[in-house]
């Protein structure tokens, strides 16, 4: 048989099928027990000469177990020097317990010279290969989107307000035109949000509610400006100047192993349930796991005014941030107080008197309840030096509210007090002056139980509801009485006369259950909406400054007058608010709440309807806020002073906007009086060019240029005269 | 508005007028005896008697020192007005429709009717005062200065008025033309084909740069004396004997009613005899004064704007001082340009 050359053979005609590869297979197959995950690598070990390396390795199993159960520990010898390398390996039996050895043990000192790193060999393995690359590449920053002006809506030529109207699936922007059908800001749109929608307090976003978590709005059309990705978020919350966004989900954060690089939480949320998102950048910037067995108040975070420090309350404990600091605990530790039952910050900056320079402190205050050994106590405090500017102690407490002034002047603490025997209840009201030296306090003592309380946005004034609990509770009976406090004035008011609050006026025998004032103060509405227990609403508009005649204020002394102006009629209301200027007040019924007359009106401070539209499945109104008025206080006096000039051209506007004729017929006008200002000017210059004559549109006439001599004449007229001769005054004439 | 009635003249009211102070009226009417009143309480201060015939038209220079009448008799007469005296009179070739004193008061206008062969004109005569006391230092010369013969292809001049500066006189025509002249010279300027029918008044503003005519055509009009360009036109349903423009407030004053022959068929509601007021600068109608009951043949406004008087066909002057709603009125285009204007005072003085 000839030998086959190699060139001979073909491919095709090796029956490869046949060959029998078990061997090799056998030979090369990878043993997938091990795991690669199972090891770490320790660097920083002590360099032990090989007698030792039994000891070493005990040693070293033992500080490893605490990990897990270790399978092997290799501690590589260097044959020459007769000692150890100084590193070794060890394996567990799990990919978590080597986790768990890297999370526990990278970084543990042995002793002072030693310092053990651990790693797993899976990273080694990464990092040390000359693929990897080790020069530093700057992230790649995504391309800035820009985002329609945010503030357009402030810029509306004629100062309108916006607010959301939600019917069934949908819900719209509206601009509010008065008496008139509001203008669509956006077409309406279908399933905008899962629930509701929500502005942010200055109104430059408005938040929507998804499956997948919050999404933000805003610009001219409403275009989705950012996703909040937080899964079932049931509440949300807006801190003050809108720079975080706090969103609270039942279902706890799970962060999945293989997590996306966009994938907003870090593996420490996991199990958090509330999270801090900065709302610009959409980014979480702080998660936190909800305190065990606590009751949820919501906001459960809330703020200082100018969104520095933020704070929660923890179990005997407050917790306060450093939103600056990366949300780290103010002082790294949370503040220990027993039993705290509430807190709250300023709503805004307070001067307090120990400030120089007009700083604003942030200031929050709490309370505490009696306990064995200690009376009731309400505290305010400046943060962050956790300074406490005053303590109000308390007895035979029941319950605390804390209500502050909107301007963080004053701070209200609603003590609802009870007898010795449990039986009747009342209120004091401890009103402390925050810019004063040394915070004093002022104390009401109210005989009834305080049920509402409600300062005047912008001044002194408050308004509260309370009753009176008797033993025949028959519901169908009014008996809430609305009262108005204000400042007592007095004839000589000495300087440092400390301010004492003082009720001027009742109105008794109510339902009322919700006291509104316009934000502009002045005005308040004390209403009773629709609730579960209460079946007819009821609306009390209410001025504060009535320039009439009669008032119906009880007594004269205070900075107050007080009218009832309008009592209008809306039997199905759920809910009211006024719109951030302080012009009108919306009430609405809600579909969600009741069932009956849904829809809304739009009232005027004076309680006349501009606007009622009555709509089926109606289900919410949203005002858009706006922010602070960026006005001096002299320029708002200034403002106020030629209100005539400004109503005048307001005036126009809404002649205006009343109908499209009369709009045509005023720019008609405007252009005709614009036409002839032009002429008369334009005659001005030609005459006194061409012949030196100075035109006037009437004769100047005063009656000091000329010698006037005024002539005045009397007139006498007798128009009878009659002589009566009268004998005696004893004799009546009747008696003739 | 609760008129003062002026009752002291026998027949139709022809003119009246206001000086230049707003305290005087002085009116005139067929019946040949002109008067003078208080304009405060329309008491009767005295009366100019001399003419013959009906006195057609009445002036008074601004300084309230002579009056000048125009009358039917073929004469024109200057009175003093503080005795009552008659100065000088001019006869002339036929009737004296109008009489004006220029605006510096030395010279006076007249209207001559164009009959008996007579064209009509407008001539101009001197009056020759003193620049001190504004006396008369010498007789006035009863020649004319100048004679402006009605211009050829016009019908014959109704009314005439003097601009400012005594620099234009404005001529109404019967042919509804208004044609101007120079008011030193006679020189023929321009002239406008204006109204349809008869130009039945003419009169200046206040400062004398622009003027209202009126017309039998129901229609009024306001013109620039520099360009004779129609300003505005005020558009009424009744044939127009007079108009005037207010001082003080952007109005017009208008009055009028149907023809004198057809009073006594027309009720007076018919006949529209009321003097309407009118918005000067967007030409709507803003009210109307009832209370003659026959055609207002004139209407005058006092130089202050205060108060206005109409002479009627009835006989009777009314004078009327404007309440405060008058002068509270305010179209809601002018409350917002007072508005600002205000605030940029405010602003500029802060």
């Amino acid at each position: 048989m000839a030998a086959a050359s190699v060139e001979d053979i073909k491919l095709e005609d090796i029956p490869v099928d046949d060959i029998d590869f078990s061997d090799l297979e056998n030979q090369f197959q990878v043993d997938s027990e091990v795991n690669f995950e199972n090891f770490v690598v320790v660097d920083g070990a002590p360099v032990a000469p090989e007698a030792k390396v039994p000891m070493l390795s005990k040693v070293l199993g033992k500080l490893f177990s605490q990990a897990g159960k270790v399978v092997d520990i290799n501690l590589p010898i260097d044959e020459d020097k007769k000692c150890t390398k100084g590193y070794l390996f060890v394996e567990f039996e799990s990919a978590a317990s080597a986790k768990k050895a890297i999370r526990l043990l990278n970084g543990k000192k042995l002793d002072v010279k030693h310092r053990l790193l651990v790693n797993s060999l899976n990273d080694v393995e990464k990092y040390g290969s000359d693929d990897f690359e080790s020069e530093f590449r700057e992230p790649k920053l995504p391309e800035f989107q820009p985002t329609d002006y945010l503030k357009s809506w402030l810029q509306d030529e004629q100062g309108r307000d916006q607010f959301v109207l939600q019917k069934g699936e949908l819900t719209g922007v509206f601009w509010n035109r008065n008496t008139q059908q509001p203008d669509n800001a956006v077409e309406p749109r279908t399933n905008w949000s899962n629930t509701t929608v929500k502005f942010s307090p200055r109104g430059t976003y408005l938040f929507s509610f998804h499956n997948q978590g919050v999404a933000s709005w805003g610009g001219k059309s409403f275009e989705r400006l950012r996703r909040y990705f937080h899964p079932n978020t049931k509440a949300l919350a807006v801190s003050p100047t809108e720079k975080y966004l706090v969103t609270l989900s039942p279902d706890p954060i799970s962060v999945p192993e293989d997590a996306p690089a966009d994938f907003p939480f870090g593996p420490e949320s996991n199990g958090h349930q509330l999270c801090v998102w900065d709302i610009a950048t959409g980014v979480s910037v702080k998660t936190f796991a909800l305190p065990p067995n606590q009751s949820l108040h919501w906001p459960m975070i809330k703020w200082s005014f100018d969104d520095r420090y933020c704070a929660r309350l923890g179990p005997n404990a407050l917790a306060v941030y450093d939103a600056e600091n990366n949300f780290e605990l103010l002082g790294g530790k949370i503040l220990k107080i027993e039993n705290i039952m509430d807190f709250s910050f300023a709503p805004a900056g307070v001067k307090l008197a120990v400030n120089r320079n007009n700083d604003l402190s942030s200031v929050l205050a709490y309370w505490t309840p009696e306990s064995n050994n200690q009376s009731c106590k309400a505290t305010i405090m400046e943060i962050p030096t956790r300074r406490v500017l005053r303590t109000v102690n308390l007895v035979q407490v029941s319950d605390v509210t804390l209500h502050w002034q909107k301007q963080a002047e004053y701070l209200c603490v609603k003590v609802d007090r009870h007898s010795k025997s449990k039986k009747t209840f009342f209120t004091n009201l401890e009103i402390c002056k925050l810019t004063e030296k040394d915070v004093p306090v002022d104390k009401v003592e109210m005989k009834d139980l305080a049920i509402k309380f409600a300062w005047e946005p912008t001044g002194q004034r408050f308004v509260t509801i309370s009753r009176t609990e008797s033993v025949d509770d028959n519901p169908a009976i009014p008996k809430n009485v609305v009262t108005f406090f204000a400042p007592e004035q007095k004839e000589k008011a000495a300087k440092d006369d400390i301010k004492k609050w003082k009720a001027f006026a009742t109105v008794t025998d109510k339902f009322s259950n919700t006291i509104s004032w316009s934000p502009a103060g002045r005005f308040v509405v004390v209403a009773t909406l629709v609730t579960p227990d209460q079946r007819k609403a009821d609306f009390d508009f209410y001025d504060l400054d009535f320039t009439g005649e009669k008032t119906d204020n009880t007594s004269t002394d205070v900075a107050a007058k007080l009218k009832a102006v309008a009592h209008p009629d809306f039997y199905g209301a759920t809910d009211l608010r006024w719109d951030p200027s302080g012009r009108f007040v919306a009430i609405w019924s809600s579909a969600v709440k009741h069932k009956l007359e849904n829809g809304y009106k739009v009232f005027t401070v004076a309680g006349q309807v501009v606007r009622e539209e009555m709509i089926e499945a109606f289900k919410n109104f949203v005002w858009r806020p706006r922010p602070e008025s960026l006005l001096t206080n002299g320029e708002k006096k200034k403002v106020r002073k030629n209100l005539k000039e400004w109503s005048a051209q307001f005036e126009e506007l809404d002649a205006m906007q009343a109908d499209s004729a009369m709009r045509e017929l005023i720019l008609l006008r405007r252009s005709l009086f614009e036409e002839w200002n032009n002429y008369r000017d334009e005659i001005t210059d030609s005459m006194q060019h061409e012949y030196g004559y100075q035109i006037f549109d009437q004769i100047e006439f005063s009656t000091a240029d000329e010698d006037f001599e005024v002539v005045e004449e009397i007139k006498e007229e007798i128009l009878e005269e009659k002589e009566e001769q009268i004998d005696s005054f004893d004799e009546p004439a009747t008696s003739e | 508005m609760r008129p003062i009635l002026l009752k002291g003249h026998e027949r139709s009211l022809t003119q009246v007028k206001f000086n230049r102070e707003g305290d005087l009226i002085f009116s005139c009417a067929k019946d040949s005896v002109a008067s003078v009143w208080y304009a405060i309480n329309g008491e009767r201060l005295g009366t100019f008697e001399g003419h013959q015939g009906t006195i057609w038209s009445i002036d008074v220079d601004k300084f309230t020192q002579y009056a000048v009448t125009g009358s039917a008799d073929f004469s024109i007469k200057l009175w003093d007005v503080q005795t009552g005296q008659n100065v000088y009179t001019w006869k002339t070739k036929t009737p004296v429709r109008r009489v004006e004193f220029a605006p510096s008061g030395d010279k006076i206008l007249a209207v001559l009717d164009g009959v008996m062969g007579y064209p009509g004109s407008v001539t101009v005569y001197e009056i020759p005062r003193d620049t001190q006391s504004h006396q008369l230092h010498q007789e006035p010369s009863e020649e004319p200065l100048f004679n402006i013969l009605t211009h050829e292809g016009f019908d014959m001049a109704a009314v005439a008025s003097w601009s400012f500066q005594d620099q234009y006189i404005a001529v109404g025509h019967k042919d509804g033309r208004v044609s101007k002249y120079d008011g030193a010279t006679g020189e023929f300027i321009d002239a406008l084909e204006l109204h349809t029918q008869s130009v039945s008044d003419i009169q200046f503003s206040p400062d004398g740069t622009y003027f209202i005519t009126s017309s039998r055509d129901s229609d009024a009009k306001l013109v620039d004396i520099e360009t004779l360009e129609v300003l505005k036109t005020y558009e009424t349903d009744c044939p127009l004997n007079s108009a005037c423009i207010t001082p003080l407030k952007q109005y017009v004053i208008l009055g009028g009613g149907q023809d004198a022959k057809d009073v006594t068929t027309t009720s007076s509601r018919e006949g529209k005899f009321e003097a309407r007021l009118y918005h000067k600068i967007f030409q709507d109608e803003i009210g109307r004064v009832k209370g003659h009951f026959g055609p207002l043949n004139y209407v005058a406004v006092s130089p202050q704007g205060t108060s206005y008087a109409s002479g009627g066909e009835d006989g009777f002057v009314r004078l009327h001082h404007f309440d405060k709603s008058y002068f509270d009125f305010k179209y809601d285009v002018e409350k917002s340009a007072e508005a600002q204007k205000h605030m940029q005072e405010l602003e500029s003085s802060a």
